[in-house]
């Protein structure tokens, strides 16, 4: 296995342990969740192959569920935004394209092509969260809040975390 | 064939996308449904120690507000035992009846709030005779029943969970109906089906109504704090406060009810099969 490709599997554990240990007990106003976790597949190369991200997205969904007692809920919603990711990159590449091994970070491509790319995704994950939670529209104002806090909270984290950590353009 | 196995491959991460989302929507179906002991939980043994550790960490912070609910709880069970010695004078037959309940006392290593279905993990499991159905107390009141349980830890359904029902009554008038959360306030709950001849009133106290053998009668579970009666509406709508609070859950006691079995067998026999 290459040098990234452990990085990025240290990465995947970081992500999981701060998620369950930390982020689980954090909700501001009773509404907003942060999901740090989905950052990890957020934030992989852009090259990385779907069948990858898939089965990464699984893994740590389905991880997370079995510490938040939600069996397959975060699964669910992780695998959706990892299958849509690729997509969404190729649709919104700017021009030029990207760079080679570039990966999909703000240090890379700048904060409002960041926004852009990850604004969609999260709001995906969380929409796809909370309504399957929820199993139905009964609640949808007091859902549809949940979700728009949670997506400020999660989003705000992520960036801030690219701003605070030492950035690579490439690994 | 060849053209089909192209087919698939080359639209194979459409069909990888399928299969796991199929997967996890079975996953979340089949976890919907009520009792089960299963081993993709936070019961499990790995999961329910990283989080015990992480619950020892916050616990250590609230040693004060623990000691004290301790210290209220001690006084309030020594004030029952000194009322029980007194009734011990009363002639007692029926010793099934005097022991239908044991207790087993529990400290919660994860609880969630936040959720519209919360869970509590607990660190009792089949080795210490928990078993799927059980009620479980806290020290305000009645906290929930247990989903599922591993060898030594067990997850409970919480009151604060859409899914979880439980038979109440007004404890003024004896009318009984259904505590149901509704998923929006972790203080207040609802108590629906009561029907429009009752008459509760704002600081009605709320117990369990024992009709299910689960809970035992009259176990505390909240207060009134808005009753109102819609024009045609069979029922009231009713606002309870919680007595528990969830938001810091530390030990919980589960009570084993030794007359359940009987009582449900019972009732299989004669009316039919639980909806």
């Amino acid at each position: 296995m290459s040098r990234s490709g452990i990085i990025q599997v240290v990465l995947f554990f970081v992500y999981l342990l701060v998620q369950v240990l930390l982020l689980r007990n954090l909700v501001l106003f009773n509404t907003a969740f942060c999901f740090l976790y989905i950052a990890f597949i957020l934030l992989l190369p852009i090259e990385t192959n779907s069948l990858i991200l898939m089965l990464a997205g699984f893994l740590l969904g389905f991880t997370v569920d079995i510490f938040y007692d939600s069996m397959g809920l975060h699964a669910l919603a992780t695998v959706m935004m990892a299958y849509l990711r690729n997509y969404w990159l190729s649709a919104i590449t700017p021009q030029g394209g990207y760079e080679n091994n570039a990966t999909a970070t703000i240090a890379a491509n700048g904060l409002q092509w960041f926004l852009v790319y990850s604004l969609p995704l999260v709001f995906l994950h969380h929409l796809v969260l909370f309504f399957v939670e929820a199993s139905g529209f009964t609640m949808f104002w007091y859902t549809m809040l949940k979700i728009v806090a949670s997506l400020l909270f999660t989003m705000s984290v992520i960036v801030l975390l690219q701003f605070l950590t030492p950035q690579r353009r490439r690994i | 064939m060849e053209r089909l196995i192209n087919f698939i491959y080359e639209y194979r991460a459409f069909f990888t996308f399928l299969f796991l989302e199929l997967l996890c929507a079975w996953l979340v179906i089949e976890n919907n449904q009520y009792q089960s002991t299963r081993y993709f939980n936070s019961s499990n043994q790995v999961a329910a120690q990283l989080l015990g550790f992480s619950q020892d960490v916050r616990e250590y912070f609230s040693l004060r507000t623990i000691n004290e609910d301790l210290a209220r709880e001690n006084a309030e069970l020594r004030r029952d035992l000194e009322r029980a010695r007194q009734q011990l004078s009363l002639p007692l037959t029926d010793t099934a009846r005097i022991n239908q309940f044991d207790f087993v006392s529990a400290r919660v290593v994860a609880n969630s709030t936040h959720l519209y279905k919360n869970f509590i993990t607990i660190d009792k499991g089949a080795r210490d005779g928990v078993a799927p159905g059980m009620a479980v107390l806290g020290d305000g009141g009645a906290v929930g029943k247990v989903k599922s349980v591993s060898e030594r830890y067990a997850v409970l359904i919480s009151l604060l969970n859409v899914d979880q029902q439980l038979s109440g009554q007004i404890k003024r008038t004896n009318h009984f109906g259904t505590v149901r959360w509704d998923g929006a306030n972790i203080m207040h709950t609802n108590l629906q089906f009561i029907p429009r001849h009752a008459t509760p009133v704002v600081g009605d106290t709320i117990v369990t109504s024992g009709y299910s053998a689960v809970f035992p009668e009259g176990i505390m579970i909240g207060i009134v704090r808005e009753a109102s009666l819609k024009p045609e509406a069979p029922f009231w709508e009713i606002r309870v406060e919680l007595a528990q609070d969830f938001g810091r859950l530390t030990f919980v006691e589960v009570i084993m009810s030794k007359l359940k079995s009987e009582k449900d067998s019972l009732e299989l026999v004669t009316i039919g099969e639980p909806k």
